[in-house]
Protein backbone atom coordinates (compact mmCIF):
# COMPACT_ATOMS: atom_id res chain seq x y z
CA UNK A 1 0.00 0.00 0.00
CA UNK A 2 1.75 3.60 -1.19
CA UNK A 3 0.50 6.61 1.02
CA UNK A 4 -0.06 9.58 -1.37
CA UNK A 5 2.44 12.81 0.02
CA UNK A 6 -0.87 14.30 1.32
CA UNK A 7 -1.83 11.48 3.24
CA UNK A 8 1.75 11.34 4.81
CA UNK A 9 1.12 15.51 5.88
CA UNK A 10 -2.28 14.64 7.19
CA UNK A 11 -1.18 11.23 9.39
CA UNK A 12 1.60 14.13 10.38
CA UNK A 13 -1.12 16.69 11.04
CA UNK A 14 -3.47 14.34 13.55
CA UNK A 15 -0.47 13.22 15.30
CA UNK A 16 0.65 16.67 16.23
CA UNK A 17 -2.32 17.96 17.10
CA UNK A 18 -3.05 14.80 18.92
CA UNK A 19 0.34 15.89 21.01
CA UNK A 20 -0.38 19.36 21.75
CA UNK A 21 -3.44 18.49 22.56
CA UNK A 22 -2.14 16.11 25.43
CA UNK A 23 0.42 18.81 26.02
CA UNK A 24 -2.53 21.16 26.35
CA UNK A 25 -4.29 18.81 29.30
CA UNK A 26 -1.46 17.37 30.98
CA UNK A 27 0.83 20.63 31.28
CA UNK A 28 0.95 23.11 34.04
CA UNK A 29 3.98 24.62 33.73
CA UNK A 30 3.37 28.08 31.38
CA UNK A 31 6.24 27.62 29.18
CA UNK A 32 5.71 24.20 28.51
CA UNK A 33 1.79 25.33 27.99
CA UNK A 34 3.31 27.66 25.32
CA UNK A 35 5.52 24.70 23.72
CA UNK A 36 2.17 22.81 23.31
CA UNK A 37 0.87 25.66 21.60
CA UNK A 38 3.85 25.78 19.33
CA UNK A 39 3.27 21.97 18.45
CA UNK A 40 -0.33 22.63 17.86
CA UNK A 41 0.48 25.32 15.23
CA UNK A 42 3.25 23.70 13.67
CA UNK A 43 0.59 20.79 12.84
CA UNK A 44 -1.50 23.61 11.17
CA UNK A 45 1.05 24.78 9.04
CA UNK A 46 2.01 21.63 7.61
CA UNK A 47 -1.86 21.05 6.85
CA UNK A 48 -1.82 24.34 4.76
CA UNK A 49 1.45 23.55 2.91
CA UNK A 50 0.42 20.49 1.85
CA UNK A 51 -3.04 21.37 1.26
CA UNK A 52 -1.36 24.01 -1.10
CA UNK A 53 1.17 21.42 -2.76
CA UNK A 54 -2.02 18.91 -2.98
CA UNK A 55 -4.08 21.20 -4.83
CA UNK A 56 -1.26 23.10 -6.67
CA UNK A 57 -1.20 26.28 -5.80
CA UNK A 58 1.55 25.98 -3.19
CA UNK A 59 2.25 29.21 -3.11
CA UNK A 60 -1.00 30.58 -1.50
CA UNK A 61 -0.55 27.54 0.71
CA UNK A 62 2.96 29.78 1.52
CA UNK A 63 1.65 32.72 1.62
CA UNK A 64 -0.73 31.99 4.40
CA UNK A 65 1.45 29.31 6.56
CA UNK A 66 3.85 32.81 6.13
CA UNK A 67 1.07 34.47 7.92
CA UNK A 68 0.34 32.00 10.38
CA UNK A 69 4.21 31.92 11.61
CA UNK A 70 4.30 35.64 11.89
CA UNK A 71 1.12 35.41 14.50
CA UNK A 72 2.46 31.99 15.88
CA UNK A 73 5.86 34.23 17.11
CA UNK A 74 3.98 36.67 18.34
CA UNK A 75 1.95 34.64 20.36
CA UNK A 76 5.10 32.57 21.68
CA UNK A 77 6.70 35.89 22.68
CA UNK A 78 3.82 37.17 24.58
CA UNK A 79 3.68 33.94 26.36
CA UNK A 80 6.60 33.83 27.41
CA UNK A 81 7.18 37.52 28.12
CA UNK A 82 4.04 36.78 30.42
CA UNK A 83 5.73 33.63 32.26
CA UNK A 84 8.51 35.46 33.13
CA UNK A 85 6.73 38.46 34.37
CA UNK A 86 4.48 35.75 36.42
CA UNK A 87 7.44 34.12 37.71
CA UNK A 88 9.09 37.75 39.01
CA UNK A 89 5.77 38.10 40.86
CA UNK A 90 4.39 35.07 42.22
CA UNK A 91 7.49 33.18 41.91
CA UNK A 92 6.33 29.85 40.22
CA UNK A 93 5.14 29.39 36.42
CA UNK A 94 2.72 26.80 37.98
CA UNK A 95 -0.67 27.56 36.66
CA UNK A 96 -2.70 26.12 40.01
CA UNK A 97 -0.92 28.51 41.68
CA UNK A 98 -2.48 31.64 39.46
CA UNK A 99 -5.73 30.40 40.32
CA UNK A 100 -5.32 31.10 44.59
CA UNK A 101 -4.60 34.90 43.52
CA UNK A 102 -7.46 37.42 44.92
CA UNK A 103 -8.04 40.75 44.19
CA UNK B 1 9.01 6.86 2.65
CA UNK B 2 11.32 9.64 3.78
CA UNK B 3 7.79 11.67 3.91
CA UNK B 4 6.41 9.45 6.22
CA UNK B 5 9.88 8.86 8.07
CA UNK B 6 9.86 12.37 9.10
CA UNK B 7 6.37 12.55 9.80
CA UNK B 8 6.96 9.99 12.83
CA UNK B 9 9.62 11.61 13.86
CA UNK B 10 8.35 14.79 14.37
CA UNK B 11 5.52 13.66 16.35
CA UNK B 12 8.05 11.83 18.21
CA UNK B 13 9.41 14.35 18.91
CA UNK B 14 6.60 16.50 19.70
CA UNK B 15 5.42 13.95 22.34
CA UNK B 16 9.66 14.14 23.82
CA UNK B 17 9.19 17.95 24.02
CA UNK B 18 5.61 17.16 26.70
CA UNK B 19 7.10 14.94 28.38
CA UNK B 20 10.83 16.01 29.09
CA UNK B 21 11.18 16.81 32.60
CA UNK B 22 13.21 20.10 32.30
CA UNK B 23 12.16 23.14 30.16
CA UNK B 24 15.53 23.44 28.50
CA UNK B 25 15.19 20.06 27.36
CA UNK B 26 11.55 20.62 25.87
CA UNK B 27 12.62 23.64 24.07
CA UNK B 28 15.24 21.29 22.44
CA UNK B 29 12.87 18.87 21.27
CA UNK B 30 10.52 21.67 20.32
CA UNK B 31 13.48 23.19 17.80
CA UNK B 32 13.92 19.56 16.95
CA UNK B 33 10.47 19.41 15.88
CA UNK B 34 10.76 22.57 13.95
CA UNK B 35 13.83 20.98 12.35
CA UNK B 36 12.03 17.97 10.89
CA UNK B 37 8.66 20.09 9.69
CA UNK B 38 11.26 22.65 7.92
CA UNK B 39 12.49 19.66 5.78
CA UNK B 40 9.08 18.43 5.25
CA UNK B 41 8.24 21.88 3.83
CA UNK B 42 10.88 21.63 1.56
CA UNK B 43 10.07 18.15 0.20
CA UNK B 44 6.57 19.77 -0.25
CA UNK B 45 7.60 22.41 -2.68
CA UNK B 46 7.63 25.27 0.48
CA UNK B 47 10.97 26.54 0.26
CA UNK B 48 10.45 30.13 1.08
CA UNK B 49 8.47 28.87 4.24
CA UNK B 50 10.97 26.25 4.94
CA UNK B 51 13.70 28.74 5.24
CA UNK B 52 11.24 30.66 7.32
CA UNK B 53 10.41 27.82 9.51
CA UNK B 54 14.33 26.75 9.83
CA UNK B 55 15.24 30.43 10.95
CA UNK B 56 12.46 31.51 13.49
CA UNK B 57 10.76 28.00 14.84
CA UNK B 58 14.26 26.38 15.24
CA UNK B 59 16.75 29.61 15.40
CA UNK B 60 14.41 32.48 17.17
CA UNK B 61 11.54 30.78 19.00
CA UNK B 62 14.14 28.44 20.64
CA UNK B 63 16.82 31.25 21.89
CA UNK B 64 13.85 33.09 23.40
CA UNK B 65 12.86 29.81 25.17
CA UNK B 66 16.48 29.49 26.57
CA UNK B 67 16.71 33.29 27.61
CA UNK B 68 13.21 32.88 29.16
CA UNK B 69 14.14 30.00 31.08
CA UNK B 70 17.63 31.56 32.40
CA UNK B 71 15.59 34.32 33.52
CA UNK B 72 12.59 32.47 35.33
CA UNK B 73 14.76 29.23 36.06
CA UNK B 74 14.58 25.75 35.05
CA UNK B 75 11.92 24.68 37.61
CA UNK B 76 10.47 20.99 37.52
CA UNK B 77 7.03 21.43 37.95
CA UNK B 78 4.93 18.26 39.68
CA UNK B 79 3.44 16.84 36.71
CA UNK B 80 0.81 14.68 38.80
CA UNK B 81 -2.34 15.68 37.64
CA UNK B 82 -5.66 16.25 39.27
CA UNK B 83 -7.37 13.53 37.59
CA UNK B 84 -5.97 10.28 36.68
CA UNK B 85 -3.07 10.23 33.80
CA UNK B 86 -4.71 7.24 31.89
CA UNK B 87 -7.41 9.69 31.62
CA UNK B 88 -6.12 12.32 29.47
CA UNK B 89 -4.31 9.35 27.65
CA UNK B 90 -7.57 7.90 27.13
CA UNK B 91 -8.51 11.61 25.70
CA UNK B 92 -6.18 12.10 23.72
CA UNK B 93 -6.21 8.83 21.50
CA UNK B 94 -9.72 9.73 21.48
CA UNK B 95 -9.08 13.12 19.83
CA UNK B 96 -6.61 11.42 17.30
CA UNK B 97 -9.09 9.22 15.94
CA UNK B 98 -11.46 11.22 15.95
CA UNK B 99 -9.29 13.69 13.51
CA UNK B 100 -8.12 10.95 11.85
CA UNK B 101 -11.52 10.08 10.79
CA UNK B 102 -12.44 13.20 9.74
CA UNK B 103 -9.26 14.36 8.10
CA UNK B 104 -7.70 11.27 6.51
CA UNK B 105 -10.46 11.00 4.03
CA UNK B 106 -10.17 14.45 2.57
CA UNK B 107 -6.57 12.82 1.21
CA UNK B 108 -8.85 10.82 -1.61
CA UNK B 109 -11.24 13.77 -2.29
CA UNK B 110 -10.77 14.97 -5.36
CA UNK B 111 -9.40 19.10 -5.30
CA UNK B 112 -10.85 21.87 -7.77
CA UNK B 113 -9.04 22.66 -10.51
CA UNK B 114 -6.24 24.63 -9.66
CA UNK B 115 -6.52 28.93 -10.64
CA UNK B 116 -3.41 30.10 -12.64
CA UNK B 117 -0.86 30.50 -10.08
CA UNK B 118 1.75 33.75 -9.95
CA UNK B 119 4.60 33.33 -7.58
CA UNK B 120 4.91 34.12 -4.28
CA UNK B 121 5.80 37.74 -4.55
CA UNK B 122 2.37 38.00 -6.81
CA UNK B 123 0.37 36.06 -4.44
CA UNK B 124 1.76 37.41 -0.82
CA UNK B 125 2.02 41.27 -2.25
CA UNK B 126 -0.97 41.17 -4.65
CA UNK B 127 -3.77 38.79 -3.61
CA UNK B 128 -2.97 38.57 -0.22
CA UNK B 129 -2.21 42.04 0.31
CA UNK B 130 -3.72 42.52 4.06
CA UNK B 131 -2.37 39.66 5.41
CA UNK B 132 0.39 41.57 4.80
CA UNK B 133 -0.66 44.39 6.95
CA UNK B 134 -2.32 42.15 9.96
CA UNK B 135 1.49 40.54 9.70
CA UNK B 136 2.88 44.31 10.35
CA UNK B 137 0.25 45.28 13.04
CA UNK B 138 0.87 41.97 14.97
CA UNK B 139 4.26 42.58 14.65
CA UNK B 140 4.23 46.18 16.27
CA UNK B 141 1.78 45.00 18.98
CA UNK B 142 3.99 41.79 19.70
CA UNK B 143 6.76 43.92 20.27
CA UNK B 144 4.75 46.92 22.08
CA UNK B 145 3.30 44.07 24.59
CA UNK B 146 6.63 42.57 24.90
CA UNK B 147 8.19 46.15 26.08
CA UNK B 148 5.13 46.49 28.37
CA UNK B 149 5.44 43.39 30.09
CA UNK B 150 9.48 43.30 30.95
CA UNK B 151 9.52 47.01 31.26
CA UNK B 152 10.71 47.64 35.02
CA UNK B 153 7.53 48.38 37.26
CA UNK B 154 9.23 51.97 39.18
CA UNK B 155 7.45 53.53 41.63
CA UNK B 156 4.34 55.38 41.63
CA UNK B 157 5.28 59.42 42.19
CA UNK B 158 3.83 60.62 45.65
CA UNK B 159 2.86 63.96 43.82
CA UNK B 160 3.44 66.26 41.28
CA UNK B 161 6.91 68.11 40.50
CA UNK B 162 5.80 70.96 41.53
CA UNK B 163 4.76 69.80 44.97
CA UNK B 164 7.83 68.36 45.41
CA UNK B 165 9.83 71.94 44.33
CA UNK B 166 8.07 73.56 46.61
CA UNK B 167 8.17 70.78 49.80
CA UNK B 168 11.73 70.97 49.19
CA UNK B 169 12.10 74.91 49.64
CA UNK B 170 9.74 74.75 52.34
CA UNK B 171 12.14 72.22 54.16
CA UNK B 172 14.80 74.46 52.99
CA UNK B 173 13.29 78.04 54.40
CA UNK B 174 12.60 76.02 57.29
CA UNK B 175 16.23 75.08 58.16
CA UNK B 176 16.92 78.49 57.42
CA UNK B 177 14.77 79.57 60.27
CA UNK B 178 15.88 77.45 62.89
CA UNK B 179 19.52 78.50 61.69
CA UNK B 180 18.80 82.20 62.13
CA UNK B 181 16.88 81.60 65.65
CA UNK B 182 19.72 79.74 66.89
CA UNK B 183 22.24 81.95 65.67
CA UNK B 184 19.55 85.04 67.68
CA UNK B 185 19.67 82.89 70.70
CA UNK B 186 23.56 82.23 71.08
CA UNK B 187 24.06 86.77 70.66
CA UNK B 188 21.32 87.30 73.95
Amino acid sequence: MTLSPLTIALIGVVGLLGAGFYGLLVCRNLIKIVVALQILVKAALLGLVAAGSASGQINLGQSLAITVIVADTVVAVIGIALGVQIRRHVGTLDVRDLSKLRG
Amino acid sequence: MVNLLLVILATAFSIGAIRAGRLITSALWLAGVSALISVLFFLYGARQVAVIELSVGAGLVTVLFVFAISIAGDDVVDTHALLPWPLFVGVSILFVFLLGWFILPASVLPFAAAATQGSLDDVLWGQRGLDVLVQVVLIFSGVLGLLGLLAEVKPPLEGSAAEEISAERDRELQAMEGQFSGEEEAGK
